[in-house]
C-alpha cells in the first residue's frame, strides 16, 4: 500500500516538474515549485523521515515560495525568449538521465537491510544514542552531537549565502519605508483579522519545534523557518515598515552574526573545558545531561541564525523593490 | 457501540473524498473564475471537516485527536481566508463577476 502512494505521489512529482519546465508564466511556476516541495515532503514522510519532511514543508514549500515571490516582484512575470543551443542542452540532458537510470541498477531494494547505508556507522549511531546521549530522537542526536561539525558546517552555509545576498541586494533602507504609511494588506479586513488571531500561535508553534526536536521531528531549522515565517505574515499583513520598526534591521544582523557565535561558542566551550572542540560532555558534571545541554543551545544558535538570515533576505528583496 | 463509531467514520471518510472530488471536477468544468473558486473551496472546508472527523473518529480519545482538531481549527481559518483574499485580488484587478445567464471565459461573445 505505501509503494501504491510513493508511486503515486512520484507521478505526480514528475507531472509537476514537467508542468514547471512548460509553464512561461513565472509566477505559476513559482506557485508549482510550492507544489512540488509539497509533495516531495510527503515521499519523505511515506520514507519516515520525518524530520526532513518537515525542513522541506516548511522552507522548501513555505518560505523559498515567498522569497521566489519577492524576487519575481523585482523582474519580470514572464519568461524571456528560449536560447538557441537547445540540441546542446538537450544532449546533456539525455547523457545524464542515461547515466541516472544506469546508476539505479546498482540500488539496493527500498527497506533493504544489506544495503550499503546500513552497513556503515548509521547502526552504531543507533545503538550507541540511548547509551551516549539519551534522547528519543536519534535524527537530533546524530545532527547535534555525532556529527555536530557537519552542522557547524551548515550553519556557516546559511551564515554565508545571508551575507552573500545583503551584499548583492544592499542592506540600506533606500527610501525610509517610514515615509509610506500605507503599506501591506491593511485594507483587508479579514485576511487581517485572521492573521492576527494566527501570528502568536504560528511563533509559538515554531519555538515548540524548536525546543521538541529531542523528542520529536524538529529542531533548529524548521523552527527557523516557522519564525520567520511568522514575522513575515506579520510584515505582509501591516506593511513592511511596522515589522521593521517591531524588529530591526540592525537588530536581525545580530541574530544572523549571534546564532552562529552561539553554536562557535558552545564548541569553543568545550575545549576551554578540557575536551574537544563540539565535545558536550564535559558541559555538565554528568556527561548526558553535558550533552542534552549542548545540543539545546546549539539547536537554537542554528534557529537563531535561520530566522535571522530569512528575514533579512525577505527585508533586502522588499527594501529593493522600493527604490 | 466501537462498530458504529467505525461505520461512522468511514462514511465521513467516504463523503469527505466525493467532496474532494466534486471540489476537483468543479475547479475543472465551472464557467468563469468566482465559480471555480466557489467549487474549490468546498474541497478544503466541507471535506476537510468530514476527512479529518473521521481521521479523528478513527484515532479514538488519543493525543492525535487534539492534534487533528488543532490542524482542523488552523484550515478552517485559513482557507475561507486565502479564498476571500483570492476572490477580493480578482476583484481589485477588474474581473467583474457577470450577471446573468453565464459565458465561458475565453470564448469570441
Amino acid at each position: 500500500m505505501i509503494i501504491l502512494f510513493g508511486i503515486f505521489l512520484l507521478t505526480l512529482l514528475v507531472i509537476t516538474a514537467l508542468a514547471i519546465v512548460r509553464s512561461e508564466s513565472l509566477f505559476a511556476a513559482v506557485i508549482l515549485t510550492g507544489i512540488f516541495s509539497l509533495l516531495m515532503a510527503a515521499n519523505f514522510f511515506l520514507l519516515d523521515a520525518a524530520d526532513v519532511a518537515l525542513t522541506e514543508a516548511a522552507i522548501g514549500a513555505g518560505i523559498s515560495t515567498v522569497l521566489f515571490l519577492g524576487a519575481l516582484a523585482l523582474t519580470g512575470e514572464h519568461e524571456q525568449g528560449a536560447s538557441r543551443n537547445r540540441l546542446l542542452a538537450l544532449g546533456v540532458v539525455t547523457v545524464t538521465t542515461l547515466i541516472v537510470i544506469y546508476a539505479t541498477f546498482d540500488k539496493p531494494r527500498l527497506g533493504d537491510p544489506d544495503a550499503p547505508v546500513h552497513q556503515h556507522v548509521g547502526q552504531w549511531y543507533l545503538e550507541k544514542t540511548p547509551e551516549l546521549i539519551d534522547i528519543p530522537n536519534a535524527v537530533t542526536a546524530v545532527l547535534g552531537s555525532f556529527r555536530g561539525y557537519d552542522t557547524l558546517g551548515e550553519v556557516f552555509v546559511v551564515f554565508t549565502a545571508g551575507i552573500g545576498v545583503l551584499f548583492l541586494l544592499g542592506i540600506g533602507p533606500a527610501g525610509r519605508p517610514e515615509d509610506e504609511p500605507d503599506q501591506g494588506l491593511r485594507h483587508y479586513l479579514v485576511p487581517r483579522v485572521v492573521g492576527r488571531i494566527l501570528i502568536p500561535f504560528i511563533f509559538l508553534f515554531g519555538l515548540y519545534v524548536q525546543f521538541h526536536g529531542d523528542y520529536g521531528p524538529g529542531g533548529g531549522f524548521q523552527a527557523g523557518a516557522i519564525v520567520a515565517s511568522s514575522v513575515i505574515l506579520y510584515a505582509l499583513l501591516e506593511g513592511e515598515a511596522r515589522a521593521l520598526r517591531a524588529l530591526p534591521m540592525r537588530f536581525l544582523q545580530w541574530l544572523v552574526a549571534g546564532g552562529a557565535l552561539l553554536y562557535g561558542a558552545v564548541g569553543v566551550a568545550g575545549m576551554l573545558l578540557g575536551s574537544n572542540f563540539l565535545d558536550y560532555s564535559v558541559l555538565a558534571s554528568d556527561p548526558i545531561t553535558g550533552q542534552h545541554i549542548g545540543i539545546i543551545l546549539i539547536e537554537l544558535g542554528v534557529g537563531i541564525t535561520v530566522t535571522g538570515v530569512l528575514l533579512c533576505v525577505f527585508h533586502a528583496f522588499a527594501a529593493r523593490g522600493r527604490v | 457501540m466501537e462498530m458504529a463509531i467505525d461505520i461512522l467514520s468511514w462514511v465521513m471518510l467516504t463523503a469527505g473524498g466525493v467532496f474532494v472530488f466534486i471540489g476537483g471536477l468543479g475547479a475543472l468544468r465551472m464557467p468563469n473564475l468566482y465559480t471555480r473558486m466557489h467549487a474549490a473551496s468546498l474541497t478544503d472546508t466541507m471535506a476537510a471537516v468530514l476527512i479529518l472527523g473521521g481521521i479523528m473518529l478513527q484515532a479514538g480519545a488519543t493525543l492525535a485527536t487534539i492534534k487533528l482538531a488543532a490542524i482542523l481549527l488552523f484550515l478552517l481559518l485559513t482557507s475561507p481566508t486565502a479564498s476571500n483574499a483570492l476572490a477580493s485580488a480578482a476583484i481589485l484587478s477588474g474581473l467583474q463577476p457577470e450577471e446573468g445567464p453565464v459565458r465561458r471565459e475565453g470564448k469570441a461573445e
